[in-house]
């Protein structure tokens, strides 16, 4: 009889792989470009390559080799721009998360309350648009909304209004592609949650005295916390780093960080000024991911 | 299956006091009124009319999809009837939405709100009733003691066992104190242990509280050992509503016999009819019995001759005594249960009865064994006749 040599230890060690490979992962394609991205936003910029002042200073005679800035924050508190555009990505995500929720909700629940087949074509219908080219949909509503566009000569023809309307390059065109691109990934996890809620639960509370708002107020709601909070980070997450849309469709004034970033990349070739940008981006984004996190811990708690 | 349950009925239905379906003059309280409710082509319930009457604990009993259940969801709101009228206490409710009925209803799945906590469930109805905090608080205390769970107070559902669920939704259905009381199957969820506790719990809350109780179940010693009354429902309409004891012994017919408990069933023709009292033969052996029937059957009609087996006597030696039915037999099967045994006894005509004898006298030996010859007999007035 041969007996297996601590088996326990060999689970160990497979669980300890398995677990190690998202974190390999995460560490990999997420925290070393970050790190990089940090460095760079300590240094100064240069038309070199690469076009910035390195971290340290190896030959330097001072002794004085530490190179790194704050320059570059600094700017970004001093400069109004800056500013501006982190305020109207914040503005434009949240109403527009808000608007999603606001929309998909309804959209979510009827779908929660369909019967089956027909609740598969409609799940199908929320993801159908990721089967046509992102960039083609906003496109399609850049026709649209255009000054001799669908919209525009509905509007005149049918004599609502006498000339066509500027609706492209506004912020609400802005709302507009963003609340359209991204309302499915508001719909899918509050559908998930929705689904799964017991319909005798909202039987009982009509039964107890409830009216139809308050036993939406006090068990649909709260039930479906769960979905609503995850809806809301898929959506205002990217929405608040988004550069296609604004870039598009919106105008001068609708400035998003994500237009400032690329700007400071690719036009004044800034890169220390950018990653500071993309730096200050991301933290304001692990703000509402922690909150987030600790709400869920309450609820299991 | 069910041996004895004769002797149970007495126990329930402390708060209703005697036998108010029978007098006339009483009025009922809770009224149904030749309600229906179609589901497209289907009628789920089909034109029934119902009294029940204040403190019972009126049991519906049926299988699944004879329509019990959309009874209970028009008597509390749920479903709208296609036609008829509900009425409780005088009040018509029939076209009041759920949250304005004086009922609270019981849910066969408990739905505890998961959210909350066993107080914020059992509370959440008062608290629709706007009433003052100190009240809902005293209140939610004196449920939380009556269905003995003062300790969980502060428990969320999930740290809960099936039984305290129960008790936790029983507890939430009663704090407002409602006229009727719904219960959907609702010791179905719990284990066998379990259930025949709570059982006898349900019993003693009613009687408590006096408040009338309306069960819906397809398990019939469920409904026996709870019920005053029980209406038994097949395909939207009721075959048989009366006591325990009644629809035991007093079947109107052979599903309701076969509904609760085992029934020996012999094909007969009806040689007369009068007054009440009837006699029959049975095909085959030719063997008459006397007992009675309440409606006019004509002589030569067809019918069926039931005797449970509990009614039957085994014995090796001939029975003595007028006024009873006599046949002869070899043991074909028997089951020792210990305080009983079940017998199959082969007649001589051919039949198979079921015979269920108590165990009386203490032997380590079977008293009767396979391939013994035996007499059968019961008293004819036992036999029940039914015609369909």
């Amino acid at each position: 009889m041969t007996v297996i040599a601590n088996p326990g230890k060999r689970d160990r060690l497979w669980r300890t792989i398995v677990i190690s490979l998202p974190y390999a992962w995460l560490l990999l394609f997420f925290l070393a470009p970050f790190a990089i991205v940090f460095k760079i936003s300590f240094a100064d910029p240069l038309v070199a390559q690469p076009p910035f002042t390195p971290f340290f200073d190896w030959a330097a005679d001072s002794g004085d080799r530490l190179l790194a800035t704050l320059d570059n924050y600094r700017f970004l508190l001093e400069d109004k721009l800056y500013w501006v555009s982190y305020l109207k990505s914040i503005k434009i995500a949240f109403v527009s998360t808000l608007l999603c929720l606001l929309l998909g909700f309804p959209m979510a629940y009827a779908i929660a309350l369909t019967p089956y087949p027909w609740r598969n074509f409609l799940l199908l219908l929320v993801i159908l648009p990721f089967w046509t080219s992102f960039l083609l949909r906003v496109y399609a509503w850049m026709i649209m909304l255009g000054k001799q566009g669908l919209i525009n000569n509905l509007l005149v023809s049918s004599g609502i209004v006498d000339k066509p309307l500027q609706l492209l390059y506004t912020d609400g065109a802005v709302y507009l592609g963003i609340v359209y691109t991204y309302v499915p990934f508001m719909i899918l996890p509050l559908y998930a949650t929705l689904e799964r809620l017991d319909p005798d639960v909202h039987e009982v509370a009509a039964d107890l005295g409830a009216h139809p708002l308050q036993v939406f107020r006090d068990i649909t709601l709260p039930l479906a916390r769960p979905g609503i909070i995850a809806g809301c980070l898929l959506v205002f997450i990217p929405a608040l780093g988004e550069y296609v849309i604004p870039a598009l469709l919106g105008g001068l004034d609708s400035l998003m960080i994500g237009r400032t970033l690329y700007d400071e990349f690719f036009v004044n070739r800034d890169w220390p000024l950018a990653s500071a940008v993309a730096v200050v981006l991301l933290f304001i984004l692990i703000l509402p991911i922690m909150l987030f996190q600790r709400m869920q811990q309450e609820v299991e708690s | 299956m069910n041996t004895g349950s004769g002797d149970r009925t007495g126990v329930a239905g402390g708060a209703c006091s005697g036998t108010p379906w029978r007098d006339p003059k009483q009025q009922p309280f809770i009224e149904v009124r030749s309600l229906t409710k179609r589901f497209g082509d289907f009628t789920a319930v089909n034109n029934i009319d119902l009294h029940i009457y204040r403190g019972e604990l009126f049991t519906i009993l049926g299988g699944s999809g004879c329509g019990k259940s959309t009874l209970l969801r028009m008597l509390a709101g749920f479903e709208e009837p296609s036609e008829g009228r509900i009425l409780i206490d005088g009040l018509d409710i029939t076209d009041m939405p759920p949250y304005e009925r004086p009922v609270n209803m019981m849910f066969q799945s408990y739905a505890v709100f998961p959210h909350m906590t066993v107080e914020q469930n059992i509370a959440y109805g008062l608290k629709k009733e706007k009433l003052p905090r100190d009240t809902v608080r005293q209140r939610v205390k004196e449920m939380l003691e009556l269905v003995q769970l003062p300790e969980l107070a502060r428990r969320k559902p999930q740290q809960l066992s099936g039984g305290q669920q129960q008790r936790v939704a029983l507890a939430r259905a009663l704090i407002k104190r409602p006229k009727v009381l719904l219960l959907d199957e609702p010791l179905a969820a719990l284990d066998k242990k379990l259930r025949e506790q709570t059982q006898f719990e349900l019993m003693n809350l009613q009687d408590q509280l006096g408040i009338t109780f309306v069960v819906v179940t397809h398990d019939q010693e469920e409904a026996m050992t709870l019920a005053t009354r029980i209406a038994v429902m097949r395909a939207g309409s009721f075959v048989q509503i009366g006591t325990p004891s009644e629809v035991y012994e007093f079947p109107r017919n052979l599903y309701v016999a076969d509904f609760f408990g085992s029934i020996n069933i012999f094909d007969a023709t009806v040689i007369s009819w009068e007054n009440q009292d009837i006699t029959v033969e049975l095909d085959g052996t030719g063997t008459r019995i006397q007992t009675r029937h309440p409606k006019t059957l004509a002589s030569g009609s067809r019918c069926q001759v039931g005797i449970r087996p509990e009614k039957v006597l085994i014995s090796k030696k001939p029975p003595e005594g007028a006024g009873q039915t006599v046949t002869r037999g070899v043991v074909q099967d028997l089951a020792y249960y210990g305080n009983r045994s079940i017998y199959r006894v082969r007649s001589e005509a051919g039949r198979v009865i079921q015979v269920s004898a108590q165990n009386y006298q203490r032997s380590a030996e079977l008293l009767l064994e396979w391939d013994d010859e035996v007499f059968l007999s019961w008293d004819s007035s036992c036999s029940v006749v039914m015609t369909e």
